[in-house]
C-alpha cells in the first residue's frame, strides 16, 4: 500500500460524501433551517430581554443574535456528526460498508476518512448559514471568518467522532433516533450556547457545573474566541482531547458485524 | 463424508489463492462453522454449495475479515490474514449478496468510489471500467444512477466494480439470488469464461445445482460442516448418485427441499 493509495483512496471517500450531501437536498435545508429559526425567531425575541456584558472574548457590548452564533454552528455541527453516523450505521446495516471495510487499508485510517468527510460537510452547511446570517445582519469580524476554520475543523472531528463512538455501540439502526435525542438536546441546551456560564451559575449551581463539564460548552467557547482571533487554551484542551478519546474508543468498538451477529445468534437467515 | 481434493500434494497443482484451514466460528454459544477445510485454485470455479443457514455467508465474512476468526487459518495468495491483516485483502473482489451499491449515485460514480479505494489513478480506473462493462454489457448505463437499473443490472455493475483493480480471488456470494434464468445463465456463464480468460481462482456460494459445471471444484457445505469436497463426477461417484442434486440429497439428508434444483 503506497502513500498515493492513501491519497487516493481518501479523496475517494471526501468525494462520495460530498457527492451524497449533495443529492440530499433535504439534509441540506433542515440543516440551514434549524439553526436559521433559532437565530431569526429565537435570537430576535430574547435581544431584548437579555443583555450580554462585556466577556471575553468580546470587547464591547453585542447583540444576543450575534452571542449565539458560535452555539449555533457548533449545533449544526453535532446534528451533522449525528447524521454522519446514523449514515454510517444505515451503510453497515445496508451493506455498503462492506466495500469500504474490505479495502486494504487500515480500519482507522478508513474510518477517519469517513469521519473528515462528515467535517467536510458540516462545514459547507456552517458558511451556507453564515452566509445567510450575514444576510439577516449578524456581522462578525470579517478575518473571524477565515480565523474560526481551525476551530470548526476540530470541534467538527469532536461531533463526528462522538457520533461513530454511539454508532459503535448502538446494535441496531432503530436505536438511534433515541440515542440522538438523548445526545443532542441536553449537550445543546446544557452548554454555554444560549447563555454565558456566569449567567448560568446566577440561576442554578448544579446547572452551571453540567455546562462547565460538557464538551459541547467548550466547543462553543473555541469557536467563539476563534472568530474575535483570540485562542481559548482551555477551550482547545479539552476539544482536542475528547477527539482524541472519542475518536480511539470509537476505532476501538467498531464492529462491522454488528446487527449480522446479533440477527445471525437469533437464527439462521441467508447462506 | 469428506473427500479429499485429488489436486491436492499434487507437485504441478499450482498454489492455491485461498485456503481455509481448520476454520470454526460461532455466534454466541451457536456453532456457525465447524472445522472446515477447503482450497481455492487459480483458473477454477469452486463451488461452495450449501443450503440457506449452512454457514456460507458466515465464511464469506471471515475471508473478508469482516469477521475475526477465532479458529483455524485462512491465506489469500499464500499470506495468512492473521499475519498480514488488511494487507491480503489485496487480490481479493468480492460480490456480497446484500447489494452495496450507492443507489444515488451513477454506474461511474460508484465504480470511480471503488476505483479510490483501490488506489487506481483516475485514468487507469476509467479504461478499466470501460472494458469491465463492455464484456458485461453495461457500457451504455455507465452514466445511469444504480436506483433506475434492474436487479439484473446492479448485479452486473457489482462484479464489474469486483473486476477493477485486477483481483486474482473472486468471492461471489449467491451473485444470481432473485435474477431471471436468463440474466442467471449469462453471469454464470461470464464467471466461468473470465476464471479462465483471466486465471482468476472464483469461490461461488450457491444453493443452485444449476449453477455449477461438471468441470468445477465443489466444497457442500452442510450445517457449518464441510461434507464433501471434489469434483462434481467424483462426488456423484463416491455418493453413488446419478446426478448433483441426489448427491447433495444424500449429503444433506432432508434439507435438501431447502435447495432450488
Amino acid at each position: 500500500m503506497t502513500f498515493l493509495h492513501y491519497v487516493r483512496a481518501f479523496r475517494g471517500i471526501v468525494w462520495r460524501e460530498l457527492l451524497r450531501f449533495l443529492q440530499q437536498r433535504e439534509r441540506f435545508l433542515a440543516a440551514l433551517v434549524r439553526p436559521l429559526i433559532w437565530l431569526i425567531i429565537f435570537a430576535a425575541g430574547f435581544r431584548a430581554a437579555l443583555g450580554i456584558s462585556i466577556i471575553p472574548p468580546y470587547e464591547t457590548y453585542i447583540t444576543y443574535d450575534v452571542y449565539i452564533t458560535p452555539g449555533l454552528l457548533a449545533m449544526i455541527q453535532l446534528f451533522n456528526g449525528m447524521q454522519s453516523s446514523l449514515s454510517m450505521v444505515y451503510d453497515r446495516e445496508m451493506g455498503s460498508m462492506r466495500v469500504l471495510l474490505t479495502t486494504p487499508l487500515p480500519r482507522w485510517f478508513l474510518l477517519v476518512a469517513r469521519l473528515f468527510a462528515g467535517v467536510l460537510v458540516s462545514l459547507f452547511q456552517v458558511y451556507t448559514f453564515l452566509f445567510v446570517a450575514y444576510l439577516c445582519g449578524v456581522e462578525l469580524p470579517p478575518w473571524g471568518y477565515v480565523a474560526a476554520l481551525p476551530a470548526l475543523i476540530l470541534t467538527g472531528m469532536m461531533f463526528g467522532a462522538l457520533g461513530m463512538l454511539l454508532s459503535s455501540t448502538i446494535k441496531q439502526l432503530e436505536n438511534f433516533a433515541g440515542i440522538m435525542n438523548f445526545v443532542i438536546f441536553p449537550m445543546f441546551f446544557a452548554s454555554s450556547a444560549l447563555y454565558p456560564l456566569w449567567k448560568m451559575r446566577e440561576g442554578s449551581w448544579i446547572l452551571y457545573e453540567i455546562c462547565f463539564y460538557n464538551p459541547f460548552t467548550w466547543a462553543v467557547e473555541l469557536i467563539r474566541f476563534a472568530f474575535y482571533q483570540k485562542m481559548n487554551w482551555e477551550a482547545l484542551a479539552v476539544v482536542a482531547g475528547c477527539t482524541a478519546v472519542f475518536l480511539a474508543l470509537s476505532v476501538w468498538a467498531y464492529d462491522p458485524s454488528r446487527g449480522i451477529q446479533q440477527r445471525k445468534a437469533m437464527g439462521p437467515a441467508g447462506g | 463424508m469428506t473427500m479429499d481434493d485429488t489436486a491436492a500434494g499434487d507437485p504441478r497443482t499450482p498454489q492455491p489463492v485461498l485456503s481455509v484451514q481448520n476454520v470454526s466460528y460461532w455466534y454466541g454459544d451457536k456453532r456457525a462453522l465447524d472445522d472446515v477445510s477447503f482450497d481455492v485454485y487459480p483458473g477454477r470455479v469452486t463451488a461452495l454449495l450449501g443450503p440457506n443457514g449452512a454457514g456460507k455467508t458466515t465464511l464469506f465474512s471471515l475471508i473478508t475479515r469482516l469477521f475475526d476468526a477465532p479458529s483455524g487459518r485462512i491465506e489469500i495468495d499464500g499470506r495468512a490474514a492473521s499475519d498480514w491483516g488488511f494487507k491480503v485483502l489485496g487480490p481479493l473482489g468480492v460480490v456480497f449478496q446484500q447489494p452495496t451499491l450507492d443507489l444515488d449515485l451513477s454506474v461511474r460514480q460508484n465504480l470511480r468510489y471503488f476505483a479510490a479505494l483501490r488506489g487506481l489513478a483516475r485514468r487507469d480506473a476509467d479504461e478499466r471500467m470501460e472494458k469491465a462493462l463492455t464484456s458485461l454489457d453495461m457500457q451504455e448505463r455507465i452514466g445511469e444512477k444504480v436506483r433506475a437499473l434492474n436487479g439484473g443490472h446492479r448485479r452486473r455493475v457489482e462484479i464489474a466494480r469486483a473486476l477493477l483493480h485486477s483481483p486474482k480471488l473472486l468471492l461471489l456470494d449467491e451473485p444470481t439470488i432473485g435474477l431471471d434464468d436468463p440474466t442467471r445463465e449469462a453471469i454464470v456463464r461470464h464467471i466461468h469464461d473470465l476464471a479462465v480468460a483471466d486465471n482468476i481462482g472464483v469461490l461461488w456460494a450457491t444453493h443452485l445445482f444449476d449453477e455449477v459445471e461438471s468441470k468445477d471444484a465443489l466444497v457442500v457445505i452442510d450445517k457449518g460442516r464441510v461434507v464433501a469436497r471434489g469434483d462434481v463426477a467424483g462426488i456423484e461417484k463416491e455418493t453413488g448418485s446419478d446426478s448433483l442434486a441426489e448427491a447433495f440429497r444424500r449429503l444433506t439428508g432432508d434439507r435438501v427441499e431447502e435447495v432450488a434444483a
